[in-house]
């Protein structure tokens, strides 16, 4: 009869604020934005290299500008410490190996995700002419 | 261990319905033993203070799940929150997420009713053994779920998930964990019936990988672990039935 | 007030409740079952129980065996019928459980293991890592799940029965979200309802083991049967009284006083064993009864280990090694380095011994039938005659079981044939004289008394007077105390007016139950003049077959104390013995 269960009301705008735990997850999720930056950057890179030597030549040069270098490494090393690093942390968590009825190691398959990456690195940069 | 007393001022959260209209705090200053738990000094205030505060204890173990509550921010069992850990003001509140039945007390209707859903049972499609013969279980097939046994419904999880808090439909942590308990019981064959209700967009992947129920888990069952494996499990399911495999057991 | 009606009411929805639950609604899904339990199911105190459940497993084992240690370890109190019922579908009922999924720890070669326990001469116990009780309990409540007919009422708080004549008619309860009351109709009660440990300072009990259904029961006129057996269990924390698994000695562990001896040896309960290397049925593996009284003893030598909550001895694990310890204890593990900041791989845990169980409840039959017809007891608040004087480590989870599913089937065949109406214009008045009586409780002004107040004292005074060892004086003073406090309850004042989840008059009315059971408590205590098992004497220390081979039966009696009648122990092949823990070797 007397029953008025109190509901506290939750902000969809700023319920990212309430503790450290979540300001860190939404670091994480912004990466979405260096992802949807670097969308449009590749269609860009396509359409220039679809065009003329020149537009190519010219986009080739804009990305080699201070500023966008700088922007690159930033946009690297946010990558790495709220996605990568992060990601490649909670890797065993979603797919535990089991071999036999044992469970393989978590530091295994954090070891592998980094040397796969390293790998895959390595043949980028061969096929980009660096190594 | 130290029996020092130390004064704790504690700043709970009342409600009652009957005649507030809105929430409010109340102080009360506990001399408090050093090797005490938050609950017993909420148990002090309740015996010597305020016999009117209401909250929900029993074992004072950390294996009942009665004891939930949000201390300085944090979604804990009261009955693990040790004194010494805490600074000299502390704020007691309902947990998180939940509607405020009366102080301390949630209304836990909604996570009960989805514990109910994800059908938490064993289901079978063939026979089981003989009525005096078990089932047959190795020690590894009992370690893949073993952990996933241990959740003790304390819905510490549900208080710390973003998604739950902005989507009361999510099925969330706990109901999803235990679903993911029977789905990897070598005895269980329900994987399929359960599918509907956990690949639903109130499922699993309503899910976005917070990872904050884990931090919380006092029990360390990892229901972030389970979720994101319940989501390879669907997105294989789905693949096979879309080519044609028959669905493999669990 | 609100009627609804059933076909079955179970009161306490921990594992017996809830087993029995499940057999009502395997058996007959047609049947109406309501639930009812003042907290949530899985909230029981069924899931702080730790060490397993004792079934006859091993082809060296029978159900011959099982039997005589449980009739042996129970000083020949049991009731030989019941236990000859127990042992035999122990090990039927605990394979079911195993179907329903209940993740029971495993051998090498992925059948359930059992481990040892105390009293018992062969390995049985059937267990799930330290947690026993937990797996039991989540396992019975997930199965529930599937059972339509099962209605459950979760958080509301029984009152008391109604009954006409001597039959019983139901249960009155109190929603504690709303406060409003119901009135449960129906001819079966099936009261699960657990222990009142919580009559005693020092427990393994959580809050809510007040006592409930013993004090309704006992309000209606139905007897209560052995109040006076209450078990302490050897190896609590101390402070806290959180409960360190007997599975500790099972696995090994050892017993020592402040001078790091095995004092056990010196109790009737040696030779000393090999350490890590633990007998059946010797030294830390001997019957709690005998563990407790020998730590009674070693403190009035002064062989106890003085720390900051009293007196201890020293539970010894170091030689198991990490690896065994976090694999088959690590809720104990957690437990003692939580509560006492002790790491048992490293250290000795201080433990005392604490009350844990009551052998004693409301007189039930091997069907768990009552003398009240249609009412039902099983588990804990129920003395059926299984346990006798003193328990059997591990039985009791069995028992949860057994009793739970042989009640139920006996309750729905009552339910089907004996369906009891008319009186309803006197049912609807004895239930309006309950909720009356609640409201006046509230109503109270006086405010000379508190409830913490009283409930200190009734637990201080139990603890002197019918504690470990008991004596005439004492018992006689607390009986005198109880009857005091039971006056002094009527200056109480609820300070929480507020119709919602009123914790303030659930403590009153809790207390009202534990005023109750304390009495029965105390006056068993009394008029036993013997020892046996649980219940120790100093004024008459041997066992008496001839006066007192028999059960104490406490009839309340209003304004008055208690009446103590006797009945007969139903002895069928084991014939009263000594009891012999000392490994065989006389």
């Amino acid at each position: 009869m007397s029953r008025n269960p109190y509901v506290r009301p939750v902000s969809t705008t700023t319920w990212y604020m309430r503790n450290g735990r979540y300001r860190v997850y939404v670091l994480h999720e912004l990466t979405s934005f260096l992802v949807m930056f670097y969308s449009f950057l590749t269609i860009f890179a396509l359409s220039a290299l679809a065009g003329s030597a020149e537009r190519w030549d010219a986009f080739l040069a804009s990305q080699q500008s201070t500023a966008m270098l700088v922007f690159h490494t930033l946009a690297l090393l946010y990558f790495m410490f709220f996605q990568t690093f992060p990601w490649f942390k909670l890797a065993p968590k979603a797919m535990p190996v089991r071999v036999g009825e044992r469970k393989l190691p978590e530091s295994y398959i954090i070891i592998g995700h980094y040397v796969a990456w390293a790998v895959i690195s390595i043949f980028i940069f061969w096929l980009a002419g660096v190594v | 261990m130290s029996t020092q007393i130390r004064d704790i001022e504690l700043e709970v959260m009342r409600y009652d319905p009957e005649k507030d209209k809105a929430p409010w705090f109340q102080s009360y200053t506990v001399p408090c033993n050093e090797d005490w738990v938050i609950l017993d000094a909420i148990n002090y205030v309740k015996d010597n203070l305020d016999t009117t505060l209401a909250y929900r204890w029993s074992c004072h173990m950390m294996v009942c799940g009665s004891c939930g509550m949000m201390v300085n921010g944090e979604p804990v069992l009261t009955c693990k929150t040790f004194v010494r850990e805490l600074p000299d003001k502390v704020r007691i509140e309902p947990l998180e997420n939940f509607p405020i039945e009366r102080d301390l007390v949630v209304v836990l209707d909604d996570v009960m009713q989805k514990l109910h859903k994800v059908q938490p049972y064993i289901i079978r499609k063939d026979d089981p053994p003989a009525e005096d013969q078990e089932y047959i279980q190795s020690r590894g097939k009992l370690a893949i779920f073993k952990q996933l046994t241990m959740c003790i419904n304390c819905m510490c999880c549900y208080a710390a998930c973003p998604q739950y808090s902005l989507n009361k439909d999510f099925i969330g942590p706990a109901a999803l964990a235990l679903a993911h308990r029977y789905n990897r019981d070598s005895r269980d064959q329900g994987k399929s019936d359960r599918l509907d209700i956990l690949a639903d967009h109130d499922g699993v992947w309503e899910c976005s990988f917070v990872g904050a129920c884990s931090e919380v888990c006092p029990k360390h069952v990892d229901p972030a672990a389970a979720i994101q494996q319940m989501k390879i499990d669907g997105a294989m399911e789905f693949w096979k039935q879309k080519m044609g495999i028959p669905g493999g057991k669990s | 007030m609100e009627h609804i009606k059933a076909d079955v009411v179970i009161v306490g929805a921990g594992g017996a409740g809830l087993r029995a639950a499940i057999a009502v609604a395997e058996n007959d899904p047609k049947l109406k079952v309501a639930l009812i339990a003042k907290v949530y199911p899985m909230r029981s105190h069924t899931c702080a129980a730790e060490g397993g459940a004792a079934g006859v497993k091993t082809p060296d084992d029978s159900l011959e065996m099982h039997f005589n240690d449980t009739v042996g370890g129970g000083d020949w109190l049991c009731d030989q019928d019941v236990v000859e019922n127990f042992v035999e579908q122990a090990p039927r009922e605990l394979m079911q459980l195993e179907h329903w999924g209940c993740p029971w720890s495993r051998e090498d070669d992925g059948s359930v293991a059992v481990r040892p326990f105390g009293g018992m001469k062969k390995k049985r116990t059937w267990y799930a890592a330290d947690k026993s009780g937990f797996h039991i309990l989540h396992t019975l409540f997930q199965t529930s799940l599937q059972f339509p007919s099962i209605k459950r009422y979760d958080e509301y708080f029984a009152l008391d029965l109604l009954h006409i004549d001597g039959k019983c008619r139901g249960v009155v309860a109190m929603e504690m979200r709303s406060g409003r009351f119901f009135s449960f109709d129906s001819s079966v009660v099936i009261m699960a309802t657990g222990g009142g440990g919580q009559v005693f300072p020092f427990t393994t009990n959580g809050a809510i083991k007040t006592g409930d259904g013993m004090a309704m029961a006992y309000r209606a006129g139905v007897p209560l049967k052995d109040m006076e057996f209450v078990q302490y269990h050897p190896t609590g924390l101390p402070g806290t009284g959180i409960l360190l698994t007997e599975g500790c000695r099972g696995e090994g562990g050892i017993l020592v006083n402040k001078n790091g001896y095995r004092y056990l040896q010196d109790y009737g309960m040696g030779p000393e064993t090999p350490v890590g290397e633990p007998v059946l049925k010797t030294m830390e593996l001997g019957p709690r009864d005998r563990l407790s009284q020998a730590f009674w003893h070693e403190q009035k030598k002064g062989n106890t280990v003085e720390t900051p909550w009293g007196d201890c001895v020293l539970l010894d694990m170091r030689h198991l090694g990490a690896k065994k310890i976090l694999e088959r204890l690590p809720l104990v593990h957690e437990l003692a380095n939580a509560y006492v900041g002790v790491d048992m791989i490293k250290d000795p845990v201080p433990i005392r011994p604490v009350i844990h169980f009551m052998m004693g409840g409301i007189d039930a039959n091997i069907n768990g039938e009552a003398p009240m017809a249609g009412l039902y007891a099983i588990g804990e608040t129920a003395c059926s005659g299984l346990h006798g004087a003193n328990r059997l480590g591990s039985n009791s989870l069995t028992d949860l079981l057994v009793s739970g599913k042989r009640s139920a089937d006996h309750a729905i065949v009552y339910a089907q044939q004996a369906s009891e109406t008319g009186n309803e214009e006197v049912l609807k008045a004895q239930a309006e004289a309950i909720v009356t009586g609640v409201r006046e409780l509230l109503q109270q002004g006086g405010s000379t008394e508190t409830i913490s107040g009283l409930r200190r004292e009734m637990r201080t005074s139990l603890e002197e007077g019918a504690g470990i060892y008991r004596d005439e004086e004492g018992a006689r003073l607390t009986c005198e105390k109880i009857a005091e406090l039971r006056e002094r309850y009527k200056g109480i004042e609820i300070n929480d007016k507020s119709n919602v989840f009123n914790t303030d008059l659930q403590s009153a009315l809790e207390l009202r139950n534990l005023l109750d059971v304390a009495e029965t408590v105390a006056e068993g205590s009394l008029q036993r003049r013997e020892s046996r098992g649980a219940h120790q004497r100093l004024d008459y220390t041997e066992r008496d077959d001839e006066k007192f081979l028999k059960h104490s039966l406490c009839y309340r009696q209003p304004d008055e104390r208690p009446r103590v009648e006797w009945s007969d122990v139903l002895i069928t092949r084991s014939q009263p013995g000594t009891r012999d823990y000392s490994g065989g070797k006389k």
